[in-house]
């Protein structure tokens, strides 16, 4: 499954980000492929909201589209 | 190992002193280190060719250089490439870092060490740590690190001066192994340690600047440097409870539409409280009119007039009614000046409140329709004060393509301040069914404009991307001088153009090609418009200032419906000199020039067909 498609509150596993640019500036966020991340927050059609720790990064709805991930 | 670049160059270093180099992610609080190390002494200046400032000053006989706030050291954006070439000359790196996010802040502190510049972390926020129920074992960190850490709270002055005293004992600390190795076999064709981490994490900049291929050991590094961060954070926090605390959540409730929205509504209010009540009627009624108007201009008038007749060609340009001496200064020290402090002030507020962020994640979906990301609220928000800033501001937007389209809908669809002020004056004056109508057009405008842009233009914009930083109170120091900074920075930036502007206009009205415009226009305004055609020296007037424009309206005898069509076309059409020159600047002349006439087409085509509809 894709974030985009994650509910809110659940536990995800980062499967796989496909662009490079964006691996390299979420990784330094602290998600990468591999970490485990809850999904805070769903906008309607908008961003996803995922926490790591005391973390919160939004990711834009087509770029969660495009990142896979398994539920933890 | 210091290499030479075009801002440091400006830093005069004395001999034999150090350069100090800040470095943290954004709002961990390294004003308050700057501050207490270099004292009153400071020097903001404008890092060439993009809008980051960086301030520097004097700690002993040693130099201390601010950077931006970044998560890491590379060329993702403006300010990381600032920071990136200013932490590269760095002989010591004061590293802040925010006790509740060591996830994300350790990223950058492993980087900077991995850089073998010298580097001493202050751990800062220690009582918000505390707070939260997260303990930090500092001497772990220290350890694993293998430079000192002191643990601090800046804002109350905890741990300031033990950071000042062992500044010095900054160290070189632990480089994993098989980095080191890869390193030094980089070291041979660069010189630098530092610099020879950037080309082998594929830094195509720093990689040019030293004629050798980037490298394209990113992911890899990244990898291991992430795992890192994680084996110590795992080691050396430990949390003692948990629960959302207030602010969390309130955090979450700016970013549900259900509740965002309210909020947003009630931050825009405050806002135009703040800029079009208090400042813009009360305080630029003063400056503007009582002073400048009323006190500076006659002065200057009657000094200059001693030595040139005001009649004269050279009289017109330095104290005429667009004058140099007059015009222009009243119009950037009475109007502009208070407006700019006021919105970077709320801007300033919003951005160390941790709101922006939130906002910027709230109306994603809208923007992504017009092929713009949430970040570019902030432009087109601060258009809405003064189009000329907004168009500065478009710099933070991550591609070309989307700072083609902000600039384009600032140029046509968002009345500036200062116009806003009699458009709202005028549209009080008639039927409420005309304010519908104006509004909905501007509005249809801009998704049009939009849409329009995002379906013809080459190439995809970015997403988005950003941390949400926590909640907090701002704190008055920082947004004051965050607020001086931005203005001054502007002000330096834009009175050169409103110098320029000023002197076209009386050039065109000392030729006579002023009155030839006029006359050229006043088909099209009859004609198309259904206007009299006095409002072609409105719509000229326009040019000069917006609110000129729109001031030139208010004194025609117009019916509602005139009204209407008139203030239509003029908030659609060509904005101010002074942004029109800045639309140049920042986007070339080609794409200016395209803007600026198509912004002429579309005022006079939409106003026609509203003309048609409703007169």
């Amino acid at each position: 499954m894709t974030l985009a498609q994650a509910k809110r509150g659940q536990r995800l596993l980062i499967a796989a980000i496909p662009n490079p640019a964006v691996r390299a500036q979420a990784i330094r966020f602290g998600i990468s492929e591999g970490a485990e991340v809850e999904c805070y927050e769903k906008l309607p059609a908008g961003p996803i909201v995922v926490g790591k720790g005391k973390q919160e990064i939004a990711i834009g709805r087509r770029l969660a589209e495009n990142i896979q991930v398994k539920p933890a | 190992m210091s290499h030479c670049h075009s801002y440091l160059d400006h830093i005069d270093i004395p001999e034999g002193a150090k350069k100090i180099v800040l470095v943290g992610n954004p709002n961990v609080g390294k004003s308050v280190f700057f501050n207490a190390l270099t004292g009153m002494y400071v020097d903001v200046s404008n890092f060439p060719g993009t809008t980051v400032d960086i301030s520097h000053g004097r700690y002993g006989k040693d130099v201390v250089v601010d950077t931006p706030g970044v998560y890491g050291i590379s060329s993702f954006n403006d300010e990381e490439t600032v920071a990136r070439d200013v932490i590269l000359s760095a002989d010591l790196i004061l590293n802040v870092v925010d006790a509740v996010h060591l996830e994300r802040d350790l990223f950058l502190t492993l980087q900077v060490i991995d850089t073998g510049i010298p580097t001493i972390v202050a751990l800062n926020m220690m009582d918000e740590a505390a707070d939260q129920g997260l303990k930090v074992d500092v001497d772990l960190l220290e350890h694993l690190l293998g430079v000192p850490v002191i643990p601090t709270v800046a804002v109350k002055g905890k741990g300031v001066e033990e950071v000042k005293t062992r500044i010095y004992e900054a160290r070189t600390g632990h480089i994993p192994p098989d980095l080191k190795t890869h390193l030094q076999g980089m070291l041979n064709r660069i010189g630098s340690w530092a610099e020879a981490l950037l080309v082998l994490e594929g830094d195509p900049h720093v990689a040019e600047r030293h004629g050798v291929p980037a490298g394209d050991m990113r992911e890899e590094i990244y990898h291991a440097r992430r795992r890192r961060v994680n084996d110590i954070v795992k080691h050396v926090v430990s949390e003692t409870e948990e629960g959302a605390s207030f602010s969390t959540k309130l955090g979450r409730y700016m970013l549900r539409p259900v509740t965002g929205i309210p909020i947003f509504i009630a931050v825009l209010y405050a806002m135009y409280y703040l800029i079009g009540v208090i400042v813009a009627q009360d305080i630029v009624g003063f400056t503007e009119e009582t002073v400048m108007q009323g006190m500076y201009e006659p002065a200057i008038r009657a000094i200059v007039g001693k030595f040139v007749s005001e009649g004269s060609a050279l009289g017109a340009i330095l104290i005429g009614e667009f004058g140099l001496l007059t015009m222009t200064v009243t119009y950037v020290l009475g109007l502009l000046l208070p407006l700019v402090v006021g919105f970077y002030l709320a801007l300033s507020i919003m951005e160390d409140s941790g709101y922006l962020p939130r906002l910027a994640t709230l109306v994603d979906r809208i923007m992504t329709g017009i092929g713009l990301n949430g970040r570019a609220i902030i432009p087109l928000i601060l258009g809405f004060g003064c189009v000329t800033m907004a168009t500065i501001t478009t710099r933070i937007l991550g591609t070309k393509r989307e700072r083609t389209i902000a600039t384009s809908v600032l140029g046509l669809a968002i009345p500036c301040s200062a116009q806003l002020g009699v458009i709202a004056g005028m549209l009080a004056g008639i039927d409420t069914k005309y304010i519908a109508i104006y509004v909905v057009v501007i509005l249809l405008v801009l998704g049009v404009i939009g849409k329009i842009l995002n379906k013809v233009l080459p190439g995809e914009s970015s997403d988005l991307l950003i941390d949400l930083p926590p909640i907090r109170l701002p704190r008055g120091e920082n947004v004051l001088k965050k607020t001086v900074t931005k203005s001054y920075a502007f002000l330096l930036e834009a009175t050169p153009l409103f110098m320029v502007g000023a002197l076209i206009i009386s050039g065109l009205q000392l030729s006579g090609l002023l009155e030839s415009i006029q006359v050229a226009l006043a088909p099209l305004t009859e004609g198309l418009l259904k206007l009299p055609k006095e409002t072609a020296t409105a719509f000229i007037m326009g040019i000069i200032r917006r609110d000129f424009g729109a001031a030139g309206l208010s004194d025609m005898d117009l019916t509602p419906a005139q009204t209407l069509v008139a203030l239509v076309t003029i908030t659609l059409f060509v904005p101010c000199i002074a942004s029109v020159m800045v639309m140049f600047k920042e986007r070339g002349n080609k794409e200016g020039a395209l803007i600026w006439i198509s912004s002429w087409v579309f005022a006079f085509v939409i106003g026609a067909i509203v003309a048609a509809f409703v007169i």
